[in-house]
């Protein structure tokens, strides 16, 4: 008796697939096999990048998502933030200015121990002498001389560097420590560079 | 064999202007590839440009100049239905020439 | 201390004004150099090398691409990547222009496709793409970009597009929208479309494929869009695989009555 009556409802589901649309669930659920079966593994780039954190999930849309998830996102962000080991903020400005000239490192065509940079110009506008920057995040211009070096301020920078999605749950601006994209003497360097009043950031 | 140019010349009032667009790799010799040999310098040495048969430019290249290179320029007189013929020589000996009608 | 704080308005607004003369100057010399390398595309040589080989007898059957259908009947070419990707009823599938001239290299050719989807840019046959690519696209060059979004398959990846070019994922968190989803944004000084809009669709959908001054190829959309993935630190999107072709659908959509401006030239 139960056979009977699953065979003409599975029939029936396999008939009206092509007549009605599919739903967002279904195309959800499509869009996730998609991004696993429409890549492949090349060099360092493993297949498991595809697959997503749930702050990466819930940021994937053209809408930001409500208050309380971004809140609770950057609450658990804020976690993975490791402060300097040995309590100094600052490197060397003149490297970190390399890095922040550097955007390589972490695709197919990189070597795993290769050392990154962090991209910064890609995005952002630093040193009065660098006209050749991006404009996805806001200019840092002058960025030491503007804010001070107060330690609320020194602190949400290393925190930012380390974790941006920690302070903006959907922040374009990568994980820089959190993901091990820099090492904690690379952001001390980069530190240096924004904050140092002789690093060209600040020094005209 | 080396690839076809693409070449266009126009008569206008009395000038024709001639422009040349080459298929050619113009490596330097000072390049690495990613295994960190260096490739061999290939690039044009010789180009001859002719009006019928007279010669109406003559250039000199070298390794400075960027791989498929453009080039444009007008000589006095030509009309239309003549032949204006483009020609190049490389460092390996290779060459290519094509001939265009002046439209 | 209101001085003070007046004085720091005044230089703040000063900064703020000479750095957008400089972006500005930058982005016109990067126009004018444009315009003045305009007139000899290197496309064109692609393009010549790709007629060439839409006639040549290729493959174990010894067939020439003449009989290909790209969705206007067999063998014709101009308009034809305009209206595309589209839906073919003989494969069934949304093809974009690369895939469906894989169609047309195995069917009448007997190319195996692998040879290009699991090829390498700029050698063996995805060399030969990009010249066929060059060549069909030329014949669209003008036209308005007409994608007919009526088939369900068609809407259904345009759906998956959409979904994918907001996926964030890999160790540095980008999607697509991270560099395409604002207006008037740029890497470093190349000004980034924002293919959300129309207007944005149009400039970036309508001027790929494109010859690349910088290093001198001439790149595919899919070459275009692998470059993207390599970017944002994803895993390696397969060659022609359903991303490409959703991404494209979705693009091309947005761009819908926009103008063909290809084979373009980039930076």
């Amino acid at each position: 008796m139960k056979m009977k009556l699953i065979v003409p409802l599975a029939l029936a589901a396999v008939f009206a697939v092509p007549v009605h649309a599919a739903s967002s669930d279904e195309l959800d659920m499509k869009a996730r096999e998609m991004m696993k079966d429409s890549f492949k593994e090349t060099g360092i780039a493993k297949k498991h990048r595809m697959l997503q954190l749930d702050f990466q999930e819930a940021c994937s849309q053209a809408k930001l998502p409500p208050t309380a998830v971004m809140k609770q996102i950057e609450a658990e962000q804020m976690k993975t933030i490791k402060w300097p080991s040995d309590g100094k903020y600052y490197g060397d400005w003149k490297e970190g200015e390399k890095i922040a000239i550097s955007g390589r490192g972490l695709t197919w065509r990189d070597k795993a121990d290769a050392e990154n940079g962090g991209g910064c110009y890609n995005c952002h506008q630093l040193s009065h002498n660098e006209i050749s920057y991006g404009t996805i995040g806001p200019s840092l211009l002058e960025y030491g001389k503007l804010r001070g070096n107060s330690d609320e301020m020194v602190k949400y920078t290393w925190g930012k560097l380390w974790n941006a999605k920690a302070y903006n749950a959907c922040s374009n601006m990568p994980r820089n420590g959190d993901a091990e994209i820099l090492t904690e003497q690379q952001i001390k360097h980069l530190m240096a560079y924004l904050f140092d009043p002789e690093s060209p950031v600040n020094k005209r | 064999m080396a690839n076809p140019m693409r070449i266009r010349a126009a008569a206008k009032e009395g000038v024709t202007e001639v422009r040349v667009l080459m298929s050619h790799v113009m490596e330097t010799g000072q390049r690495k590839d990613s295994s960190g040999a260096l490739i061999p310098a290939h690039f044009i040495t010789e180009l001859t440009a002719k009006h019928n048969d007279k010669v109406v430019l003559s250039a000199q290249f070298g390794a400075s100049v960027s791989t498929n290179p453009y080039l444009a320029f007008k000589f006095n007189g030509g009309a239309k239905g003549d032949k204006v013929t483009v020609s190049w020589v490389d460092n390996k000996g290779d060459s290519r020439s094509d001939e265009v009608q002046v439209s | 201390m209101r001085n003070a704080l007046k004085l720091v308005a005044v230089a703040v607004a000063a900064v703020v004004v000479a750095g957008t003369a400089t972006a500005q100057s930058t982005a016109d010399d990067i126009a004018k150099y444009r315009e003045m390398i305009a007139d000899g595309n290197p496309a064109e040589l692609y393009e010549m090398q790709g007629e060439e080989l839409w006639r040549t007898l290729r493959g174990p059957k010894k067939a020439t691409l003449e009989k290909c259908d790209l969705g206007m009947g067999p063998g014709v070419v101009k308009g034809a990547s305009a209206r595309m990707p589209r839906y073919f009823k003989d494969t069934g599938m949304v093809q974009d222009l690369e895939s469906r001239l894989l169609t047309c290299m195995e069917t009448l050719q007997g190319i195996d496709p692998k040879l290009v989807i699991d090829g390498k840019f700029n050698s063996g046959e995805r060399k030969t793409m990009d010249a066929l690519v060059a060549y069909v696209v030329t014949h669209s060059k003008g036209d308005a970009i007409k994608v007919d979004m009526s088939n369900p398959k068609m809407k259904e990846l345009y759906a998956l597009g959409e979904r994918a070019f907001y996926y964030r994922a890999g160790p540095m968190d980008f999607s697509c929208a991270t560099c395409h989803g604002e207006d008037d944004k740029r890497i470093r000084l190349q000004d980034l479309p924002n293919l959300t809009t129309h207007k944005g669709a149009a400039a970036g959908w309508g001027s790929w494929p494109a010859y690349r001054v910088s290093n001198s190829q001439f790149w595919t959309m899919q070459h275009r869009l692998n470059d993207c993935f390599r970017q944002q630190r994803t895993a390696e999107p397969i060659y022609a695989s359903e991303v490409t072709i959703a991404l494209s659908v979705y693009m091309a959509a947005k761009a819908n009555g926009g103008e063909v401006m290809t084979p373009g030239l980039k930076r």
